[in-house]
């Protein structure tokens, strides 16, 4: 059996649908985009042009989970699926757009270049447990402009595994789907086998952004998946008591389903988000707060009963340098998401209320994600029966160790850690140099990253990406990009 | 009577009860209290001791936003009042505050807008993703003294700069102080961009603008 969190009672979720629908009635949901205000009134939606207020019916919001994909996969570069979309299975990918890196050697944030980034997408690579890249840090060494596909233009020259990103103005989206045609093969390939996933944002309450909302159809339109990344900030943007909060969310995820479904029916829509409680003594957003954990799991529930795939930001934490409140934070977050059966849990290697990437936490989070899959594939008899076969043989010995049925198991029940993890005498800790897990996984870092083999992408496509995205530079100012490690001035 | 009076509104701004404090305020006024007597010896001393209990810890944001609520409340009843007695309130500042440019971040910039309007700042909240030309033409059309500007995204905080530049530029830079705040803003980075101070939150904000306006 999988062991499953249930935030909320079966009465609560079907309230939390029904008032979730009545806000799109009223007050209904602010669009900021003229095409999706088109396509709602046209649909049948009540739309208020000058107040730019949509109010949505809930017929047109059925018919659209009607249609909405259920489930989909993610692929990697090579054409294998690698991320399933649906039912309760669970991934892990790292949090993204960090503004900040965390350097270990000054233990201090700075503001992170081409060179920290390839080397995070890289780790990735390396790290099993995690099983989707992100664009994780926005670099500082090229225009801002170009800050979102330049992310995606590196972790292309890298990556296998799928990647979940964004982009941060409307024209930009263009440019990173062109990108990723020529990776997958061209436009149906890339609909037929997607290599990403876009985060879209609907800022809290109830409103969708021109920037995002256009994102969210371009999407729609290649078949490209889009994952709703809903954020009410409880007591703040949204209610303070969370079950409120958790009807924001619905509404506001509500609302993305629907537009994604007149764009095309079938689109791949996340019900995803990022909500988080609100500090009231500073003012910050923290997302190792239980309760950030608990909306989370709360309207993870509300989509799956909808039939959703479901995504989340949890596993990170607010602290500002790897210590016992980051491993604390991470923790809860990650399991409980697990627990949740959250289909992408984003939010690895983050700090600081999202916003400061660390390899060395994302290091260590990988050990806390191995654990987390390892609780969630729960206890099962193994043997018929369960115990008293091996009891017989064994009687009151304990030499287990000896005994083929562990060696059989013992990989498949145990979790087996990396040396991040210090499971040694204090003696032997002693001797291997007294570390901190921080310093364990400074090392490990260094390590993986040396053992990183170049992803099959060929020269041809490299030359392609690197014009694509020069050409982008050009426009905002800036002649050339930055060398990409391992490749030179390609 | 007066001294019991006064005492109420304090306590209905500590215990956060915007209705009592605006009760209280019509009673004084009823009374025969003068409006300068009723918020110096009621409205001011009740959000110092907010802005205190806050600072110390024991009180939070909510108490901090309710109490001003309280005060902005009285405020627009005695505003009327101080008129017909052709009295002016002394205004602490005028402050043009924002958040700028591509950055949509609300919720800290109105905090500090809320605080300096409930210590007696004239405050124009001119909202988020501002335009640097409207800073400009605020502080020209209102004669600020004080500019306030938020960011909370390291990519967007180099609007501060630009701001104070384009100050400069339109020769106002000498007229106006100018505090910036926002997650990633700190002391050196105000340094840098020449602004006149930084403040980490709403309180050390109000702090900030009354020594700034004092010099």
């Amino acid at each position: 059996m999988r062991p499953t969190l249930r935030m909320l009672s079966e009465p609560l979720v079907e309230q939390i649908i029904a008032e979730g629908m009545a806000l799109l009635r009223k007050p209904g949901v602010r669009v900021h985009n003229e095409e999706a205000r088109r396509l709602l009134a046209d649909a049948g939606a009540e739309v208020d042009q000058a107040r730019l207020v949509a109010r949505i019916p809930e017929r047109i919001v059925l018919q659209a989970l009607e249609t909405t994909a259920r489930e989909f996969d993610l692929f990697t570069l090579d054409g294998c699926p690698a991320v399933h979309y649906g039912g309760d299975q669970v991934h892990f990918d790292p949090g993204s757009a960090a503004l900040a890196i965390l350097d270990p050697e000054t233990n201090r944030q700075r503001v992170p270049v081409t060179a920290d980034f390839v080397r995070l997408v890289k780790l990735v690579e390396q790290l099993p447990q995690i099983d989707a890249q992100s664009t994780a840090m926005v670099c500082g060494d090229v225009v801002p402009e170009i800050g979102d596909l330049y992310r995606l233009y590196i972790a292309l020259n890298y990556i296998r595994k799928p990647i979940v990103t964004g982009a941060f103005r409307k024209d930009t989206w263009w440019i990173m789907k062109e990108m990723l045609t020529a990776v997958a093969g061209g436009e149906a390939a890339l609909a037929a086998k997607p290599i990403a996933v876009f985060d879209v944002c609907p800022s809290p309450p109830l409103l969708w952004s021109d920037l995002t909302c256009q994102n969210l159809i371009d999407c729609a339109r290649a078949g490209i998946p889009a994952e709703l990344v809903s954020m009410p900030l409880a007591g703040a943007t949204a209610p303070v008591t969370l079950a409120a909060a958790v009807v924001q969310h619905t509404a506001e995820c509500l609302s993305g389903i629907v537009i994604g479904q007149l764009v095309r029916l079938g689109a791949k829509v996340v019900w995803g988000g990022s909500p988080a409680a609100f500090d009231m003594r500073e003012g910050t957003t923290p997302m190792g707060d239980v309760v950030t954990w608990m909306i989370d799991c709360a309207y993870a529930q509300v989509g799956k009963r909808l039939g959703l795939p479901t995504h989340a930001y949890l596993g990170m934490s607010d602290a500002k340098v790897i210590d016992a409140q980051c491993g604390m934070e991470s923790a809860g977050g990650t399991l409980l998401g697990a627990l949740a059966g959250i289909n992408m849990i984003s939010g690895a290697g983050m700090m600081d209320f999202e916003s400061c990437q660390s390899l060395e936490k994302l290091v260590i989070d990988a050990e806390l994600i191995g654990m987390a899959k390892r609780l969630v594939r729960g206890i099962e008899p193994r043997d018929e029966p369960i115990a008293l076969s091996l009891f017989e043989k064994m009687g009151h010995r304990a030499d287990y160790l000896a005994e083929p049925h562990t060696l059989k198991w013992f990989a498949k029940e145990l979790y087996l850690p990396s040396p991040v993890i210090d499971r040694a005498t204090t003696d032997g800790w002693l001797r291997k140099g007294a570390t901190t897990a921080a310093e364990r996984a400074a090392d490990r870092v260094r390590t993986l990253v040396a053992s990183y083999q170049p992803s099959p992408v060929s020269q041809k496509l490299r030359d392609e990406l690197r014009a694509i995205t020069t050409t982008a530079a050009k426009k905002f100012g800036m002649p050339a990009l930055p060398p990409l490690p391992d490749f030179g001035l390609v | 009577m007066s001294t019991e009076l006064l005492a109420k509104i304090t306590a209905s701004l500590v215990d956060g009860d915007p209705d009592a404090t605006l009760d209280g305020t019509r009673k004084a006024l009823a009374a025969g209290i003068e409006p300068l007597a009723i918020i110096e010896g009621g409205l001011v001393p009740g959000m110092r001791i907010v802005g205190d209990k806050y600072a110390s810890g024991e009180y939070f944001l909510p108490n901090l936003i309710v109490s001003a609520s309280g005060m902005k409340q009285a405020m627009a009843v005695l505003a009327p009042e101080l008129k017909a007695r052709r009295q002016e309130l002394k205004s602490a500042g005028t402050v043009v505050i924002g958040t700028v440019r591509g950055d949509i971040h609300e919720i800290g910039k109105s905090l500090v807008a809320t605080m300096l309007s409930a210590n007696g700042f004239e405050v124009h909240d001119l909202g988020v993703d501002v335009p640097i030309d409207a800073f400009v033409a605020r502080v020209k059309d209102t004669g600020a003294n004080l500019v306030g500007l938020s960011a909370l995204l390291t990519t967007t905080m180099h609007g501060q700069k630009d701001v104070i530049e384009a100050l400069s530029k339109a020769g106002l830079r000498d007229r106006v102080k100018v505090m910036v705040g926002g997650a990633p803003v700190n002391k050196k980075w105000a340094d840098d961009i020449g602004a006149d101070g930084w403040a980490q939150d709403a309180v050390a904000a109000v702090d900030l603008a009354t020594r700034l306006v004092a010099h």
